[in-house]
């Protein structure tokens, strides 16, 4: 796995997803000013900030959700406007959102498959293939851990772990190339942090590009390969694991204000180097 | 799967990355155990079908008339316009939205068609084809009015309404003089839309009206549309989890426009049959309609709150309504009970969707 990491690192192909000087404004507030950021495939990029840095936007714009005010986004190298989440997931870009996006009065395989629904049959009589989309269903929760469940039962009738894995499971399934994980904020237990994070590794074993936005600098160095610090939304920092030490890492993000100082005082320190 | 430690103290430092995935586990099933009635209770519309044989037993031993295929026919034939109305209502109502002008565009768009008939002399299709237009320009209206301001569309349905009902009475009495326009049964065309919009057959002593086929076909429609594509689908996240809906990429504003149109097109095709039927038009300023097709898609088991709900709850719901109407009137009651009756039903149907609600924890079909 270090090797394919490796080979994308000494910049042969295009990066699978790009951001360069992308600006979002909500009304005149910019959540986002000219950020970059490269993912590569079998690379996983820990984006790490305080509430409001600008680590959601920065997921909306990814998925498709939200489009920049100024800037661009490539998918290997090539400049995309993504118009609707559907379209960055057509283009194997899915997202573990923060709030799982799940409709809890669906049953799971619809929850699973919603907005992509595989379907049999020619127009007028275009009909979902409910076998297939159970079928599937089943075997991505299993692979996730969560084997025997019934793919028709109701969305509200899982255990709050047992959502996280369908929300994971979707979300493996649909991205054949990114994957973009906002990292839930509800209360979790050590086994549901871990399953976040098995996933993170999971996707990066499979050779994705893997952006993973956390609140925890632990679970970040854990998984991580290169980490972006967001500040004021802006980027603060973009380091790599040989850079940081889990300690240096914590003390960063948890600095605040100083972030961006400390950013920039250790990229002086890595220039020198 | 080996388990996890994140903050195991040992080695907070290490380098080692933990283990992806292991192999997928032996699927075994889980306990059925009551799934089967919780699945049977929490299945919208079964409350529904529940009060019509509770009503029709009642009734039927008040009124042995309501029993007959007479007293079938009138029941069906008041449920059938309101049928078609309930299921259009419902599926606005599953993707979280109301729309209360459905009753006004039934009248202004058959007011359409015998004014263009009787004034302009168009024949009855081209002035059908016309009507049924300007009823989907008032859908679209409402649609993209809803989408755009993000306005609650119980208020901007109720402007429609409020602007309608004011433009059909005013508009009738300046062009026909008249709040009353007959004669149509002379114009081109008549006797082949007589044909689809007005047929009856004679079974025993009850005349059964060709309206009950359109309400079976619109029942039918949507709910194959509600369960078996992927616009139903879109329904359900619209009116369940709209957030959820728009991060998946469901779209939302499509879906939400183009059911307000499914309900513009339900009113002309009520409007229709009435005119139809009538050979004219009674442009009546009376508000009325329009609540009803909600309060019986809500008997039906829609949830106003949206996300859940069943075309087919709404159909039995008007059923439901014309029993308690027919038998009502065949029991020889007061006909003014009838709104108090169903009022207590709305809130019968209220409070056991909160029940359902609550159950839903092992919810319905898929």
């Amino acid at each position: 796995m270090s090797t394919a990491a490796h080979l994308s690192a000494h910049g042969s192909p295009a990066p699978v997803l790009e951001l360069r000087g992308v600006t979002v404004r909500f009304g005149s507030v910019p959540a986002l000013s000219g950020v970059s950021l490269a993912l590569r495939a079998g690379e996983v990029v820990c984006v790490l900030g305080e509430n409001g840095s600008g680590k959601s936007t920065m997921v909306a714009v990814l998925s498709g959700l939200q489009q920049p005010a100024e800037g661009e986004l490539l998918v290997d190298g090539r400049p995309e406007r993504f118009r609707s989440p559907q379209q960055a997931r057509a283009c194997g870009i899915a997202t573990v959102w923060q709030d799982l996006a799940i409709a809890p009065l669906m049953s799971v395989w619809r929850n699973f498959f919603l907005g992509a629904e595989p379907t049999r049959g020619l127009w007028p009589f275009r009909r979902l293939d409910v076998g297939r989309a159970e079928e599937i269903t089943t075997r991505a929760m299993a692979r996730v851990g969560v084997p025997g469940l019934d793919p028709g039962q109701a969305a509200s009738a899982l255990k709050a772990g047992e959502r996280q894995s369908l929300a994971i499971a979707r979300a493996l399934h649909f991205g054949a190339r990114a994957l973009v994980i906002d990292e839930p904020t509800a209360p979790m237990t050590v086994a549901q942090r871990a399953l976040v994070l098995q996933s993170v590794v999971a996707a990066r074993e499979a050779g994705l590009a893997v952006l993973f936005v956390t609140h925890s600098p632990q679970h970040a160095h854990l998984v991580g390969d290169r980490f972006l610090l967001l500040g004021g939304g802006r980027v603060a920092g973009d380091l790599t694991r040989e850079d940081v030490d889990v300690h240096d890492l914590t003390r960063l993000v948890a600095g605040g204000d100083e972030l961006s100082r400390l950013g920039d005082s250790l990229r002086a320190a890595q220039r020198d180097r | 799967m080996p388990p996890l430690h994140p903050f195991s103290a040992e080695s907070p430092v290490s380098t080692e990355r933990p283990a992806g995935f292991g192999p997928v586990a032996p699927v075994a099933p889980r306990s059925a155990g009551r799934r089967v009635l919780d699945r049977l209770l929490a299945r919208p519309g079964i409350g529904a079908l529940f009060g019509v044989l509770v009503l029709a037993v009642f009734f039927g031993l008040q009124a042995p008339g309501l029993i007959s295929s007479g007293g079938l026919a009138t029941v069906l034939d008041i449920a059938a316009p309101l049928g078609i109305g309930g299921v259009a209502v419902a599926l606005l109502l599953v993707a979280g939205q109301f729309d209360l002008s459905i009753g006004v565009v039934a009248v202004g768009s058959s007011l359409v068609t015998a004014l263009l008939v009787t004034q302009l002399g168009l024949g009855i299709w081209p002035a059908l084809l016309v009507s049924l237009l300007a009823a989907l320009l008032v859908g679209a209206a409402n649609g993209l009015l809803v989408v755009t301001t993000g306005l609650p569309s119980f208020l901007v349905t109720l402007a429609t309404f409020l602007v309608l009902q004011g433009a059909s009475l005013a508009g009738a009495a300046a062009i026909a003089g008249s709040s009353r326009i007959t004669g149509l049964a002379d114009a081109p065309g008549w006797e082949s839309a007589l044909a689809v919009f007005g047929a009856t057959a004679q079974l025993g002593d009850g005349r059964f009206r060709i309206s009950l086929l359109w309400w079976l076909l619109a029942t039918v429609l949507t709910t194959w549309l509600l369960w078996r594509t992927r616009f139903g689908n879109a329904v359900f996240a619209s009116g369940g989890a709209s957030r959820a809906a728009r991060e998946l990429g469901v779209p939302v504003a499509r879906t939400t426009v183009l059911l307000f149109l499914g309900t513009a097109a339900a009113g002309w095709l009520i409007g229709t049959l009435t005119l139809v039927r009538l050979g004219g038009v009674q442009v009546d300023p009376a508000l009325g309609d329009e609540i009803e097709f909600i309060v019986v898609a809500v008997i039906g088991g829609c949830l106003l709150t949206g996300g859940y709900g069943s075309t087919v709850g709404a159909a039995l719901g008007a059923l439901l309504y014309a029993v308690a109407r027919e038998g009502l009137s065949l029991a020889d009651w007061d006909p003014r009970w009838f709104q108090a009756f169903l009022g207590m039903l709305l809130l019968v149907a209220l409070l056991v969707n909160g029940v359902v609600r609550r159950r839903l924890r092992s919810v319905p079909r898929s």
